[in-house]
């Protein structure tokens, strides 16, 4: 039986399950969810994921939401298969937790708001609102400063491997990449090297080409 | 000396998180190093060195440092998996196991955005010399009702949140709700019953009576 993801192309997190299930190389078929017309909201959705937001997983019996949940869950089941997302054990395990739950609470609440006032907006012909754009920008600089400090004592965010905590950033960042905030990761020799380097994997190229069919 | 410390407070939301987390796993030995938030002790570098972040709490465990308090809980879990509650559900299958994953998600990504302004406004506004923002206070007053209804459904059909048994899912939403239930949005709980008796259960598990004991944030 083949994998479900409910999404929708527009979404960051349901792209955040999508590039998991590539980078596993992983069978999965694609149920477009249509917001437009509130079916994230009907009962069959909210069976999914009572919240009614995208995405959602089918794996068998298995039906789960919240897209870190889900990748975690894909990089556990499926371990010897494609990339290894996630370390198991020790120093390493601990130090993959605290960088995703830095991406979790530092990085995305930031990010996505300027994403939300930068790209989300415009898609929907509405005006940015010029100083939250400036105070979202102010605070994501302060928390690239940090990773630029992080990603100068290794190669990733938990170390010398792509991990979970990588790849939880691709969406929002592939969005913040098309305006402006794309000098906030330029202007930082470190960040703008691991950035490059995790937007141009290959998974990641395959999950937007199914962005763009939509 | 012992070799685990957490730099935090003992009053401090996230930092009992984790004091909670290390109870439950029967972890009894480690220090709690207070930092002083009032000195922005917490923006310095020592303090950075070990959060870059610089919030409360850090975990030293020997030559291992780690911050962000769910990261830490999730960290102690593993690490003492043999021991105490199983908060992971080491213990059960794939799908138990995933389901907690998820309602981890739900206490970070649902329940906290809306709950956090509630507090910081009540709470520490005030010790800031702030006067509280009752428009913000409202707002999410209104969004967590909403998240609240969807766990009443959802403790209709599970005693705990992922399922039968008690895990991180729950642990990680003790210190906020505690000082709701200080604040007359305690009704929010009190009037969904099913949330009411969760709450109840939660809160009166000895690891936590433990560490709330030292949960007194601006009473004398």
């Amino acid at each position: 039986m083949v994998i479900k993801v409910h999404g929708s192309p527009i979404s960051t997190a349901t792209f955040r399950v999508v590039a998991a299930v590539h980078e596993k190389e992983l069978e999965y078929e694609f149920v477009p969810v249509d917001m437009k017309s509130g079916a994230h909201k009907h009962p069959d959705f909210l069976a999914l994921n009572p919240f009614g937001q995208v995405p959602a997983l089918e794996d068998g019996d298995i039906k789960l939401f919240e897209s870190r949940a889900i990748t975690k869950y894909l990089a556990y089941t499926y371990e010897n298969k494609g990339t290894p997302l996630i370390y198991k054990e020790g120093k390493q395990m601990a130090e993959l937790a605290v960088w995703m739950e830095v991406e979790a609470h530092q990085f995305d609440p930031v990010a996505s708001k300027l994403a939300w006032e930068l790209v989300y907006k415009k898609m929907f012909g509405m005006e940015a609102d010029a100083a939250a754009v400036q105070e979202h920008e102010t605070k994501l600089a302060k928390v690239l400063d940090v990773y630029e400090a992080q990603l100068s004592k290794c190669k990733y965010l938990a170390g010398d491997s792509f991990t979970l905590a990588d790849l939880h950033h691709l969406p929002v960042m592939h969005y913040l990449m098309g305006t402006q905030a794309k000098k906030l990761f330029d202007e930082r020799p470190h960040v703008s090297a691991w950035s490059k380097d995790i937007l141009a994997r290959p998974a990641w190229e395959k999950s937007i080409a199914l962005q763009k069919q939509a | 000396m012992a070799a685990l410390k957490v730099y935090g407070l003992p009053m401090s939301t996230c930092t009992t998180r984790v004091l909670t987390c290390l109870h439950e796993k029967q972890v009894d030995e480690f220090e709690l190093v207070p930092v002083d938030l009032f000195a922005s002790e917490h923006k310095q570098p020592p303090f950075l060195s070990k959060n870059p972040f610089g919030q409360i709490p850090a975990l030293q465990d020997g030559d291992l440092t780690l911050f962000e308090s769910r990261a830490i809980t999730q960290y102690i879990a593993e690490k003492y998996k043999d021991k105490g509650t199983d908060l992971l559900r080491h213990q059960g299958d794939l799908k138990e196991a995933a389901i907690v994953k998820v309602w981890m998600e739900v206490e970070s990504h649902r329940y906290n955005p809306a709950i956090q302004p509630i507090i910081y406004q009540f709470f520490v506004a005030p010790l800031c010399g702030t006067t509280p923002d009752q428009s913000i206070i409202d707002a999410n007053v209104e969004k967590f009702g909403k998240v609240l209804d969807i766990y009443e459904e959802r403790l209709g059909n599970t005693k705990y949140l992922a399922g039968d048994y008690y895990t991180l899912a729950d642990l990680h939403h003790l210190p906020y709700t505690y000082y709701l239930m200080k604040t007359p949005y305690a009704t929010l709980i009190e009037s969904r019953p099913k949330v009411k008796a969760w709450w109840e259960g939660i809160s009166s598990g000895p690891a936590f009576v433990k560490v709330s004991e030292h949960m007194k944030f601006g009473e004398n």
